[in-house]
């Protein structure tokens, strides 16, 4: 019992001492929540070295609030229930002051509550679908206005489409986002016969049939088009089997909301030439920030070759948003930096402003481009002004009067109809 | 909402463009259609650069600067000129060869030779030297353009003396046929010989015909069509047997009793090619468990591992092909042998290292290659990073054998047909007609009593496992031709291959050809009704519940080596 007393004794002299030093140190932790093994690897591991390398570039400035970032990065293994683990090890055990990281919106949903119940701070640079809005999370992606949407009006007026094959892989972002698209195109006149919604499972390699059902519902004498938010490896053999199957941009373009530079560095580009991505950023388009970015990428991953894309600049907007907040407030703490975050601008990589709003969306330029033989894209369209983005989707029924603020309401989907907050 | 642009004209282009062209005394026909074609043109120009220049030179300088919706109308005007070279400019513009000199604005036709660009002035056809690239920026094309750019070109080629490419020519302006490019067709086939030419531009003119104001001209226009098996030809005939779009009951009748028989038609061919899929998809099975038959059926094994194989198999063909980049073909040939190779070394070290000290103890053996797949994924990770390579198609492997309009392989997936049955031949060879096979066989029956033989029972499991191995290397190689070459690649074909394995019957390789082609054509036929997801679900569900009734699979093993299983 005496031993068990002067244990926790010492245990608490510990704890409060190793308190202490954590105090008088002096570097500021972030979290890296990115997986690094598994399927997700060949995404996130880009975007962990983007938050790396935006580290170092910020410590050669002399760091933040006088004190060195330190980098804290943990492997969730494209584990979904590893994240919440992960997650908490950062934020109770490391003590991080922010984390950047997640992928996929499965990853997101799992270590929502971790971060809730922990009042931490995680910046998500990934597209996805909407329908959340959380005060803990800042969203730097696309929410679906800011990518799917536009996408579709392109399609729309500028290429007459009349009929729409909505493809995706079967999980949370495209079920979602193929319902707002659906609900839109009805929205805008086009019957039920003209849209035809399909999804695979993850993976899927065998798009024979698939294929050649777009071909024969594109052949009826009206403009088609594909949308797709096909997920990841699927992709390859997708536009493979069109290739083979001779369906060309020309005459049934396809527009995908999941394809960028780094997923066309891996493969045989061919048969994709022509067909269409959107996105809000692309490594071609030409602006001063965005040259001195790409060089400061390949320098830093040491690799001339290497791509960047739209992740990594949302990355980048996260990463300077939370800097620009921290050096606001005078402190890391969360609760403060949460409150000075939203009004803050900072520039982004395509030469215009991202501006972080009361609903913890970001302002964003959308562009559409065409993928060239070389992998990059060449931008055929793209919107005038920075769009900003809606948590909350104005085309679904359940979602449509919702609002979120955090500013104004202190609340992430406050019912206009009903005057109330539902949290 | 989001603001749009008016950055691309609303405007029938294709129609001004082809205006252009069709610069000579129309037919009667055709004089509504040029009335709204001067139209948008008028429209055209107040909508684009204030003073839309009409000289060639004009117009080429003019495209330096254009943006892409104002390039447009700058074709048309090009086309307006008439000049002589605007063939050689649009060849170069499709094909990006089209670039302005950044310095001074002047545009070029350009060849490649290195970093230089050798230069060819389009005014005057001349060659202007040779200057860096860096110089020069490219005049891009999008899809709309490109579609534009390819019928005008096509234009130029109906005076072609080869007879095909006047016929590719045609079919190229039928893409998209309006009033305008078959009132150029209609001047063709007054002078046009070849009767495939002819026949084509028949088809495109029926098309026409069947929104004339003859009903006479309509009905002969449908029994034209009736014979032809495309679905847009099928969808233009149900618009026509409705009372409100054709008012003759003549017509109705003929675009009824036509699309009956082309729907016939097209069903008979829809469903030969899901058998092919069904029959594709199968092969791939099949090719991935073939080589899991032998370490599992035969062996007894539970590999896995053997999706890991495959993917060594796949890396070996980038790697081979990285080495000769330039022999596409030679390269996925050889990497046929050295997948084997690779793969087959790779099985048999994990034979001798971990699983020989786990024959009989099933649970273990599982686990030790489970770890042993993951351990391999990984280090192909740290090797090649965990991006996914790309594996170039031969050009004999793609695009695909357009049988008619309704039916169309694609070659690779023909080839994958083959080659699977040649492997299965191959291994049956081995199996059946060499003492190797004969030891296989003997040791897999009965290991006691193949030992007493004087069978050294080791060496063959070794080199059983690196058979299996290595076969699995060589499917490896055939999925590199369809999906991603990345560590992953063994994963999504594992549980598919034991699947087919036990479906088919333990230790029967025929059991595993008739189970992998049986399960890929039930999946194909199930996947246009409920959906891929719901097809893949309902396979396995088929197989669990056939493995309650059947619990040797297909093809049972029979006599006294299988109560051994």
């Amino acid at each position: 019992m005496k031993m068990n007393l002067i244990k926790t004794a010492l245990l608490a002299t510990a704890a409060a001492l190793s308190f202490s030093a954590q105090a008088a140190d002096d570097t500021i932790k972030v979290g890296v929540l990115h997986s690094l093994s598994g399927t997700m690897a060949i995404s996130e591991t880009t975007l962990k070295d983007t938050v790396l390398m935006l580290i170092e570039e910020q410590n050669k400035k002399g760091g933040v609030l006088g004190k060195k970032l330190e980098a804290v990065v943990v492997d969730p293994a494209s584990n979904w229930p590893l994240f919440a683990e992960k997650a908490s090890e950062l934020i109770d055990k490391n003590k991080v002051s922010v984390v950047f990281g997640c992928w996929t919106s499965v990853s997101r949903k799992s270590v929502l509550p971790v971060f809730e119940k922990s009042n931490s701070l995680l910046f998500y640079p990934v597209q996805y679908e909407g329908e959340e809005s959380s005060k803990n999370v800042i969203y730097t992606g696309a929410a679906p206005n800011q990518q799917a949407i536009p996408a579709v009006d392109y399609l729309m007026k500028d290429l007459k489409v009349k009929r729409w094959v909505l493809e995706g892989t079967d999980y949370v972002y495209p079920r979602t986002t193929n319902k707002i698209l659906e609900a839109y195109l009805k929205a805008k006149g086009v019957k039920a016969e003209d849209i035809i919604v399909n999804y695979t499972p993850f993976g899927f390699s065998d798009w024979q049939s698939e294929v050649s059902k777009i071909k024969a519902f594109g052949s009826a004498g009206k403009k088609t088009a594909v949308v797709s938010t096909i997920n990841g490896d699927a992709n390859v053999p997708f536009y493979k089997e069109l290739g083979n199957q001779k369906i060309s941009a020309e005459d049934i373009p396809v527009v995908a909301f999941s394809v960028g530079e780094e997923e066309l560095s891996g493969i045989d580009t061919k048969p994709l030439v022509g067909h269409l991505a959107a996105w809000n950023y692309f490594e071609s388009v030409k602006s001063p920030a965005n040259t001195a970015f790409i060089k400061a990428w390949q320098t830093y991953i040491k690799n001339p070759k290497r791509t960047t894309n739209d992740p990594m600049e949302a990355t980048y907007i996260g990463f300077n948003l939370w800097v620009k907040a921290v050096e606001k407030a005078g402190t890391t703490d969360t609760t403060k930096v949460i409150d000075t975050l939203p009004g803050l601008e900072v520039p982004n990589l395509t030469g215009g402003t991202a501006k972080l709003l009361p609903n913890h969306h970001i302002t964003k330029p959308v562009y559409i481009g065409e993928i060239k033989e070389d992998g990059q894209f060449e931008t055929v369209w793209q919107t005038k002004a920075e769009v900003p983005g809606d948590a909350w989707s104005d085309f679904l029924d359940g979602s449509k009067d919702l609002e979120s603020d955090w500013v104004a309401l202190k609340c992430g989907n406050y019912n206009t109809k009903l005057k109330k907050c539902s949290n | 909402m989001i603001p749009l642009p008016p950055f691309f004209m609303r405007l029938p282009l294709r129609r001004c463009l082809l205006a252009a062209i069709v610069a000579v005394s129309l037919p009667l026909q055709a004089d509504d259609a040029v009335a709204p074609a001067a139209d948008a043109a008028a429209e055209t120009t107040a909508e684009a650069a204030p003073a839309a220049p009409t000289a060639y030179p004009d117009v080429i300088r003019a495209l330096g600067t254009a943006s892409l919706s104002e390039r447009t109308a700058l074709l048309e005007a090009l086309l307006a000129t008439k000049n002589p070279n605007t063939a050689a400019v649009l060849t170069a513009w499709l094909e990006d060869h089209l670039h302005v000199r950044d310095a001074d604005g002047a545009v070029f036709i350009t060849a490649e030779a290195e970093a230089n660009y050798q230069l060819t002035d389009p005014l005057t056809m001349a060659t202007a030297g040779s200057e860096p690239a860096e110089g020069f920026t490219k005049i891009g094309s999008n899809n709309n353009l490109r579609k534009l750019l390819r019928s005008a070109l096509a234009s130029f080629k109906l005076g072609n003396p080869d007879a095909a490419v006047r016929l590719a020519a045609v079919q190229e302006m039928l893409r998209a046929p309006d009033e305008l490019t078959l009132t150029m067709l209609r001047e063709q086939a007054k002078t046009e010989q070849d009767p495939a030419v002819l026949k084509a531009i028949a088809a495109g003119q029926a098309y026409a015909d069947l929104t004339s104001d003859s009903a006479d001209t309509r009905l002969a226009a449908v029994n034209v069509l009736s014979g032809a098996l495309d679905g847009e030809t099928l969808a233009k005939l149900e618009a026509l047997r409705e009372e409100a779009n054709e008012p003759d009951e003549r017509v109705r009748s003929a675009a009824s009793v036509a699309i009956s028989s082309i729907a016939l038609k097209r069903k008979f061919f829809s469903a030969i090619e899901t058998l092919f899929f069904g029959l594709s998809l199968g092969s791939v099975l099949v090719l991935a468990a073939i080589g899991l038959a032998i370490t599992f059926g035969v062996m007894g094994v539970i590999n896995m591992a053997h999706g890991e194989l495959m993917m060594i198999g796949a890396y070996t063909a980038y790697v081979v092909q990285q080495l000769m980049p330039t022999h596409l073909a030679a390269s996925i040939l050889i990497s046929i042998p050295a997948a084997f190779v690779v793969s087959g070394l790779v099985g048999i070290a994990i034979e001798r290292g971990v699983v020989r000290f786990l024959y009989g103890r099933p649970l273990e053996t599982l686990l030790a290659t489970f770890g042993i797949s993951l351990f391999l994924q990984q280090l192909v990770r740290s090797i090649f990073s965990p991006l996914n390579r790309s594996v170039a198609t031969p050009e004999f492997m793609s695009g695909q054998w357009v049988i008619n309009d309704a039916l169309s392989l694609t070659w690779n997936r023909l080839y994958i047909v083959v080659f699977t049955m040649v492997v299965f031949a191959a291994l049956q060879l081995i199996l059946r007609r060499t003492s190797l096979g004969l030891k296989v066989r003997a040791v897999s029956q009965n290991r006691a009593m193949a030992r007493s033989m004087g069978i050294n029972s080791d060496r063959v499991d070794a080199i059983t496992f690196g058979l299996g191995s290595g076969i699995a290397g060589v499917a490896g190689v055939a999925l590199s031709q369809l999906t991603n070459v990345g560590p992953n690649l063994g994963q999504s074909y594992i549980i598919d291959s034991f699947m087919v394995v036990v479906f088919g019957g333990v230790g029967n390789l025929w059991g595993t050809v008739i189970g992998g082609m049986t399960l890929g054509v039930a999946g194909k036929l199930l996947e246009p009704a409920v959906g891929a997801v719901m097809a893949k679900i309902a396979m396995l569900v088929f197989i669990i519940l056939f493995i309650q009734r059947r619990k040797q699979g297909l093809f049972p093993q029979k006599g006294r080596a299988a109560e051994g299983h």
